[in-house]
Order: C-alpha cells, then structure tokens, then sequence
C-alpha cells in the first residue's frame, strides 16, 4: 500500500491504495465521491469521466497513484458551491438531457471539458467530442441539445 | 488484475534503472496497458509510471523535421504539430478525446497494435525511433502483431518525422473500438512515395509496394485503378471479411492519393 495525495473538487484529500487501485475506485469508494460512474471498466463508455488537470480522461483508465500531486474534478465538484446545479448541469435537466442518468456524469464533465476549450461548439463538434461518451437511453439529441443550451447560457 | 507495484520515477535516467529489473514494465498513458491489466493479459511486477516524466514531453519542429517525445499525447500533437498536418490530423482522430489527453505516441508504437493509426504514419513516413540505446528506422522497427524489435525494458525517448510534400491518412472507422478497421497512411517525398496500411493484415502494419511503385511514376488516384490487393493473409473478424479489407485498402488508397 501507498499514500496518494490530490486536490478532489477543490479539496486536499489523501489515502492508501494499491499500485493497481483505479482512481475511478479511489474517488468511489475512498472518498465516496460516488457520482462517477463506471459503466464498462474496459476504457469504452465514458461513464468514468473526470477531469485532472482540467483534461478529461476516463478515471478507469488510471491509476490512483498516477493523480498524485493532481487537481481533480468530479461530477460533485460541478455543483455550484451553494449546492445547486451548475450550468452544464442544469442545461442537461432543462433539456431533458438524461434518462436513467447512468451515463449523465460523465456526459457532463465531458461537455464540460469541451466548453472550456471551444466555448461556442458547432453541433458537429459536439458529436465528435462526445465519442467516447455511449449513452443508452436518450439517443444523443438532447444531450447535444443540452450542451447548447449550457454553451450559450454561459 | 494481479498486484503490482507502481513506481513513478522523477527522472529519465531512474526510469530507464527501473526498467532494467526483472518484472519491469514500462506505464505511459495506460490507454492499452490498463485494460490489458485487467483481462490479465500482463502480469508485470513491477509498472514504471513515465507518464509524467517532462523529459518525454514536448513537440519540436525544425528543417523538414517533426520531432516527438515519447510521453507526447496524442491531444498534444493534434494541437501543436503544425508543419505536418497529416500527421497531426491523425493524431486528433485516435479514439475519443479522454483517450487523446492519455495515450501517447511511444506507447502506441511500442504497443504495434495491427490496427493503430501511429505505425502507419511512423512507416510511411520513415520515422526514425530513438530509444536509451539506439535509433531504429521505423522500416526495422515493427515486426509483426503486437511485436517491434525493441528489447526487453527499452525505452523509446523520441520519434522523428521527416516532413513530406504531401501526405494524408485516411481512416476507415471501425465505430465500436474507434480503431481503424482499416487505415492508409500515403507520403510523397520527391518523386518517393510511401504508402503504409494498418487494421488489414495479420502481420500488422505493412507498405503497399505495388501502389508504391504505381505512384511513384504517376502520382493520381487513377494510377492503382489496376492493382488489386491479394486478400490472403488480410485480417478477418465479425467487422470485415479478407476481401472486404483487401478492396478497403484500394479505396482508402485512393482517397488519401486523391486528398494529398
Ligand atoms: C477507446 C479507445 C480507442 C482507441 N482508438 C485508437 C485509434 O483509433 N488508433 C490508435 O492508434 N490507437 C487507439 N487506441 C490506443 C491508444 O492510442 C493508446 O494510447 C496507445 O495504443 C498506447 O499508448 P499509451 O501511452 O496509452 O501506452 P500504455 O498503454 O501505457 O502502454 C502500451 C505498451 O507500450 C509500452 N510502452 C509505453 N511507452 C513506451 C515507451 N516510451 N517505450 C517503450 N515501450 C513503451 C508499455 O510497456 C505497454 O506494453 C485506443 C484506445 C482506447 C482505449
Ligand atoms: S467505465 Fe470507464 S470508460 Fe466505461
Ligand atoms: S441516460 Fe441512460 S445511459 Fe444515458
């Protein structure tokens, strides 16, 4: 075992993990950050997405020892510090943008991640950025829908 | 997964050290080591992180030449390359972009996965592959599935492209695994011209060299109307047939020709 210490949503965290300890599972299940989702485990799905160092990355495909010393966001941190729903957020419940929501978080910090770096995306970009992200229920529309809307209430 | 102990060392020199034991593997963005962890497939004692190594960072380019670090991801590369846009543009493509901030482009030569897009670029564009001990001309460099002749715990620190008057890659999707199902990566160097193809052979990546000649004489999409590529020992699988990658690597030729 080894200590690992970052900076999860603004706060300094640390704990034990193993070598092959997931930082999907430390956020999970150390912290209990339980609002990433892990959806496939095999690099897919996109469920997992967090943001380290402001970059989207699937936190399955990680390991928690890697993040040491990092600033890491999760779905938690996307909240507005009063505890109400960011704007990426609120643009997805606004737009019906989730279902059953299991693949909502990491769609969130992936709209999230491309809004920082294009701040106006074309519909086009949106799709492409979204690759990585597999939802089951909604058929995309409204999560691009979403993503619109969360870019030009910015 | 097994266990293992992952170190992260602070500098080149103490990575390429660790490197040397018994049981040492090298971690750069994990995007095929983890998952390969995972089924099991690997079983290293000891995973050496270089991922955040900045001695394996960075993009440079100077006279007719691209040079890569080996921890360079692949985002980083679609961002900053900009003498050669074919190489950058495939860069931007690999996978999603959670796998771009993480894969790099070491990792993805070391891996030679039969239907990555690096090894094709890496092939048509001669690249030289600097390792701790040596540089390797991408033409010695894959030898076959999953196989390069890297040694055992030998690190590659960088890749050198030389510029092209013209390239471009065309990659045909395969959407599930967001590899190329197949890939053809065609560069023009004089009256030189290279073309490599990924995702179609059983022994990975390899040069068309009939189109090659083809071209060499008449560089137009028209040139290879007459070629036709043997199917025998292309890859089959629930995506594509042999003949159906064997007639993918002629269009996919085609059109690379065609956007140079
Ligand atoms: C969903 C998904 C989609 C993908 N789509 C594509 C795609 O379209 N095209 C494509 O080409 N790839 C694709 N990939 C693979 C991706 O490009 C990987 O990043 C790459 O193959 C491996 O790079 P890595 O840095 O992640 O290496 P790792 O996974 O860390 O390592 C891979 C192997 O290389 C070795 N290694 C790593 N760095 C070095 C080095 N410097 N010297 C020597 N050995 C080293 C490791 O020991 C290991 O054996 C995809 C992956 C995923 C998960
Ligand atoms: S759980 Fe990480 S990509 Fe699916
Ligand atoms: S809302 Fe159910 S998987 Fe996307």
């Amino acid at each position: 075992m080894a200590t690992v210490t970052m900076t999860v949503n603004g706060k300094s965290v640390s704990g034990e993990v193993e070598g092959r300890t997931l930082l999907s599972d430390f956020v999970r299940n150390n912290l209990n950050l339980t609002g990433t989702h892990i959806g496939c485990d095999t690099s897919q799905c996109g469920a997992c997405v967090v943001h380290v160092n402001s970059k989207a990355v699937k936190s399955c495909t990680m390991f928690a020892l890697e993040a040491e010393g990092s600033s890491v966001t999760t779905i938690e941190g996307m909240a507005n510090p009063d505890g109400s729903l960011g704007t990426v957020q609120q643009a997805f419940q606004d737009n019906h943008g989730l279902q059953c929501g299991f693949c909502t978080p990491g769609m969130v910090m992936s709209a999230a991640a491309l809004l920082e770096e294009n701040p106006n995306p074309t519909e086009t970009e949106i799709r492409e950025y979204l690759e990585g992200n597999i939802c089951r229920c909604t058929g995309y529309h409204n999560i691009v829908k979403s993503i619109q809307a969360a870019a030009a209430a910015a | 997964m097994y266990d293992f102990a992952l170190q992260r060392p602070q500098s080149l020199n103490e990575a390429i050290e660790a490197l040397s034991a018994e049981g040492a593997q090298a971690l750069a963005g994990g995007q095929t080591l983890i998952p390969t962890l995972k089924n099991r497939l690997a079983s290293p004692d000891v995973l050496v992180s270089i991922g955040g190594l900045s001695e394996l960072q960075g993009v440079s380019e100077t006279d007719g030449t691209v040079s890569i670090k080996a921890g360079t991801t692949h985002g980083v590369v679609a961002a900053t390359v900009e003498s050669y846009p074919a190489l950058a543009s495939l860069a931007g493509n690999i996978g999603d972009p959670a796998v771009r901030n993480r894969g790099t482009i070491g990792g993805s030569l070391a891996n030679n996965d039969p239907s990555a897009c690096y090894p094709a670029a890496a092939l048509a564009s001669n690249a030289s592959i600097t390792t701790n001990k040596r540089t390797i001309s991408a033409s010695d460099f894959f030898a076959g599935l999953f196989e390069t002749t890297l040694d055992e715990g030998e690190l590659i620190t960088q890749v050198d492209f030389p510029v092209p008057d013209a390239a471009n890659y065309q990659k045909f999707d395969q959407p599930a695994s967001r590899f190329a199902l197949v890939g053809v990566f065609v560069a023009k160097y004089g009256n030189d011209v290279r073309v490599a193809v990924t995702g179609a052979s059983e022994d990975g990546v390899f040069r068309w060299s009939e189109a090659e000649s083809a071209l060499a004489g008449n560089f137009s999409s028209s040139a290879i109307d007459g070629l036709e590529v043997d199917s025998e020992g292309m890859i089959e699988d629930i995506h594509g047939s042999k003949s159906y990658r064997a007639s993918l690597v002629k269009v996919m030729t085609k059109r690379a020709v065609a956007a140079c």
